[in-house]
């Protein structure tokens, strides 16, 4: 078990602030996210993207955004648990909180912070009629385990970065590699398009474009795909799997169950206090939460983040007396003994 | 500048006639979120960088469109449910010139 003073859902650029504005306050924070790695939408989607509306930088790509806020708050020591979806929440006697995770990691915390943006981020399952019969026998939406794959034929769909990526990678361990597109173009990183191109020429990456795959054939596991050229062109391709990587889409997903008031997908929140949600001791923060007149700003998250947190302080320590304090002037303590602080002035004597 | 008048087939196949603004910058996928014809987190979920195709639509009118931009044809590429008339709402601002547009959302994905 994972005990941690503000269990934080999510560990976009709204969940790493928290950990930064919770640990002037002496909190820890443990971060849960579907992602494998940190960042949210920002490393996800957009990294490459400026942003041009955060208070003091003019200009920050997303992915170095997420890497300042990283820098950020490491003296705070944040415990991560990537790659994993928060699944279910309990309130305990002692009235913390246990949050389980598809993955069976139990997290307990006095405070739980949702900062989960538009949801956890889910493969988008292309629309083809019979795929669900085969999830698990053939039919895989991301890759976990290579090794799955060693000496089997493989087709992957899709035209960006991660189809062209595992496309190369698995070249070296399945018995054969086919990549199916709807274009001849790719939108994947250059370099990445050569080297595909490279291994097609070497005939070990088998290019079907553009293509598309409109069918699953198989008994009890996946046999063949069926594949459309210009949809008349249609033949059945013999393969033991199936990888589509058609990239991933948010959805609120089992946060929605977990009885917190929900009004056009988004939670709840007391804006006028501290964006608590219905059930005292959770609280919501950054895109997925909602109030009069809320916008999804990076910003308006690291505001609300500094609020929750002093009021995430006061529940923890009731009968504790506190002050806000600037950073200029107290410094920073980190919880791994680091300590940041204003240089002393000088003083020098004219005679 | 005067509003325009837009056509739109929600995905529950009800039609709604909206009017929309030529002169706030706003593009298609704006406006249907403005009038909050599909729920929040189903359309505009990259906020309008071409890079999701939530915001997919079907053009059932003749309007000349502007031309489709690299990004906007190589998310298409490996959007669900294109057809030929598809185009990303994000990529249509919104100009005198569409006055009279019909677009149809394509389903959520």
């Amino acid at each position: 078990m994972i005990t941690t003073d503000i269990l934080i859902i999510g560990a976009g650029p709204t969940g790493l602030f928290t950990v930064f504005e919770a640990g002037l306050l002496k909190l820890r924070c443990h971060l849960i996210d579907a992602l494998p790695q940190a960042g949210g939408q920002c490393s996800e989607i957009y990294p490459k993207k400026p942003i041009y509306d955060i208070p003091g930088f003019p200009e920050i790509l997303a992915g170095d955004l997420t890497t300042n806020l990283l820098e950020q708050c490491k003296q705070f020591e944040p415990g991560f648990t990537l790659g994993e979806r928060a699944e279910t929440i309990e309130k305990q006697e002692d009235g913390s909180f246990i949050v389980t995770t598809n993955k069976g990691t139990k997290h307990k915390a006095p405070i739980v912070a949702i900062a989960g943006g538009l949801g956890s981020f889910e493969p988008r399952k292309p629309p083809i009629p019979n795929i669900a019969n085969f999830e698990d026998k053939g039919v895989e939406y991301m890759i976990r385990e290579p090794e799955l794959y060693r000496d089997k034929n493989v087709v992957i769909a899709g035209g960006g970065d991660s189809a062209l990526d595992w496309s190369i990678f698995l070249t070296a361990i399945a018995k054969s590699v086919t990549l199916v597109h709807r274009r001849n173009e790719f939108r994947g990183a250059l370099d990445s398009v050569e080297k595909v191109q490279e291994l097609k020429d070497a005939g070990k990456i088998n290019l079907i474009t553009p293509a598309e795959i409109t069918g699953v054939v198989g008994d009890n596991h996946i046999t063949g795909v069926v594949i459309s050229k210009n949809n008349e062109d249609e033949y059945i391709l013999e393969t033991d799997h199936f990888i589509p990587l058609f990239g991933l889409a948010p959805k609120l997903g089992p946060i929605a169950n977990w009885g917190l008031e929900i009004e056009k997908n988004a939670i709840k929140v007391n804006n006028a206090l501290d964006y608590q949600t219905n059930i005292p001791g959770i609280y919501a923060i950054g895109d997925v939460n909602t109030y009069p007149g809320k916008l999804k700003l990076i910003l308006c998250g690291f505001h609300e983040a500094t609020l929750m947190c002093q009021s995430a302080f006061q529940r923890i320590f009731p009968d504790k007396k506190y002050v806000m304090k600037y950073t200029t002037v107290g410094g920073v303590d980190g919880f791994d003994g680091t300590r940041k602080e204003a240089p002393k002035a000088v003083v020098k004597k004219i005679n | 500048m005067k509003d325009i008048t837009i056509k739109i087939t929600d995905r529950e196949g009800v039609l709604h006639k909206i009017e929309a603004p030529t002169d706030m910058a706003m593009n298609l996928m704006e406006v249907i979120r403005s009038y909050e014809l599909a729920p929040e987190g189903t359309i505009g979920v990259c906020g309008g960088m071409a890079m999701c195709a939530s915001c997919q639509c079907y053009v059932k009118s003749d309007h000349e469109l502007p031309e489709m931009g690299i990004d906007e044809d190589m998310m298409l590429a490996e959007a669900f449910h294109v057809k030929d008339n598809s185009r990303l709402g994000c990529q249509i601002p919104i100009t005198q010139d569409l006055n009279g547009l019909e677009v149809e959302l394509a389903p959520e994905s």
